[in-house]
């Protein structure tokens, strides 16, 4: 029978929740890592056995972790991340230079095809690549070199490279997401990069609508229809379709367009899903209420989403990787909350049911669909 | 043998109890106890110094003898006690709730 592993990354260790296709009861096992920084953990497509996770802290910096059993055991790997030559400067918050300085592994996306390539997104932003399992890290420095690099400044969190997609669809497109100097493109592999930013409009920076500078909370894909993405900016939910070339607004009747994570429906490429946040500067659901949001129109038209899910009194907020979505049939919804629960619902998001109350913080979530 | 005491974060990682006992060839500094204790243990490479710069990770302080050694250079002779092996080489994280 086909079941479902839910990878949850937390403020204090990492946690593997199990489950077979019913997803009614789950097995939980952790933490693994306690009392680190476990940004984020994630399989490989081509072997689900294999999984690396970033762990890291103030104290000691950062490690990596992989698995080759599903998450029983770990070993670590590689963690000398170098960027290749001198990184140079970008934008302090107040505008002035700031020297590029490696702080930790935000996200790590591996191969859809080989389970020895992983990439890995870090703060101050960049991108690298490691094609022997984790065990040796190289940058691709063609993005962070990119001409607009210097102007890039960091959002509140750090200067982090959050969101890597590999697209099914392209062989060598990929897509990095920065906060905040916005989307990326590549189309050779990660070689050389141009900025997917047209039709974003920003506050806060000097041109509205410059070509980088954009706060890029989170960027979604589905793998059928992959000139299709879906954003979730700062303010604002975006959709591209024609590969980011350019962007047009779908919060429509949205409660607040702040937020931080987007996904996609397994098997339904206009199902989308948000969770709306106050503001920028109330990062808790609207009247204490915790809701997702779903389009079944590919945007602009929202419904809530509130059986199982508190309403009343819920102040947690929910963080950019810390929603997936599973491929059964029919399709899982999960996400985690900086108050540590891990919700799940089995029905797309019709009801809801914690798996978890009480981890650390949630960080990040991932979810494998297992044979 | 040098004698270190790692903070248990550290002891984790490197799967040791207690204290780590060193052989040191030459003169025994900071670097060298360093260098000695990352080639027995290479999963502590990047934890305690930066990779490129080689210093010190912030967060980290070095003690022995009861003195703080943190911005003694590093290629400095640790006091002869701990150099004999009667007094360890304390590695220890600042301090730190949440």
């Amino acid at each position: 029978m086909s079941g479902v592993r839910v990878l949850v990354g937390t403020r204090k260790g990492a946690f593997v929740l199990s489950s077979d296709g019913k997803r009614e009861q789950w097995d939980v096992s952790g933490p693994h890592f306690g009392g680190w920084e476990i940004y984020h953990v994630k399989g490989s497509p081509a072997n689900p056995d294999r999984l690396f996770a970033s762990q890291s802290n103030g104290w000691f910096g950062q490690l990596i972790q992989r698995s080759d059993d599903g998450g029983r055991t770990w070993e670590p790997v590689g963690n000398k991340f170098s960027y290749d030559g001198d990184p140079g400067t970008h934008q302090w918050y107040d505008g002035t230079p700031h020297p590029w300085e490696f702080a930790r592994v935000w996200h790590l996306e591996p191969s859809l095809d080989d389970p020895d390539t992983v990439y890995a997104g870090v703060e101050d932003a960049g991108l690298f690549r490691s094609a022997d399992g984790g065990q040796t890290w190289q940058e691709l420095p063609g993005l962070r070199g990119h001409d607009s690099g210097p102007s890039w400044q960091p959002g509140a969190g750090g200067m982090c490279l959050h969101t890597i997609i590999l697209d099914p669809g392209e062989p060598g497109r990929m897509f990095a997401a920065i906060s905040a100097a916005g989307a990326f493109r590549s189309d050779d592999a990660g070689q050389t990069w141009r900025p997917v930013n047209r039709g974003l409009h920003s506050e806060g920076i000097p041109d509205e609508d410059a070509e980088v500078g954009h706060c890029v909370h989170r960027i979604a894909q589905h793998p059928a229809r992959p000139e299709v993405l879906y954003m979730q900016k700062h303010w604002d939910v975006m959709r591209s379709d024609d590969s980011g070339e350019s962007w047009h607004e779908v919060s429509g009747n949205l409660p607040t367009d702040f937020g931080f994570p987007i996904d996609v429906h397994a098997h339904e490429p206009d199902t989308v899903y948000v969770v709306p946040i106050t503001s920028d500067s109330l990062h808790f659901p609207p009247d204490g209420k915790l809701r997702v949001y779903r389009s079944r129109t590919g945007g602009d038209d929202w419904e809530a989403l509130t059986k199982g899910l508190p309403q009343e009194n819920c102040y947690v907020n929910v963080l950019r990787d810390a929603m997936a979505v599973d491929s059964l049939d029919s399709c899982g919804i999960y996400f985690g909350t900086t108050g540590g629960q891990v919700y799940a619902s089995a029905d797309a998001g019709d009801s809801w049911e914690p798996i978890v109350r009480d981890l650390p913080a949630v960080l990040s979530v991932e979810a494998q669909t297992l044979p | 043998m040098i004698r270190v005491v790692l903070p248990a974060h550290l002891r984790v990682l490197a799967h040791v109890d207690g204290e780590v006992e060193l052989a040191v060839a030459g003169q025994v500094t900071q670097r060298a106890v360093l260098d000695a204790l990352e080639a027995r243990y290479p999963v502590l490479c990047g934890t305690i110094r930066d990779y490129d710069s080689g210093r010190r990770r912030a967060f980290l302080r070095f003690f022995a003898c009861e003195q703080d050694l943190s911005h003694e250079p590093p290629d400095e002779p640790l006091p002869e006690a701990v150099a004999a092996g009667a007094e360890p080489y304390l590695i220890v994280g600042a301090m730190a709730g949440g």
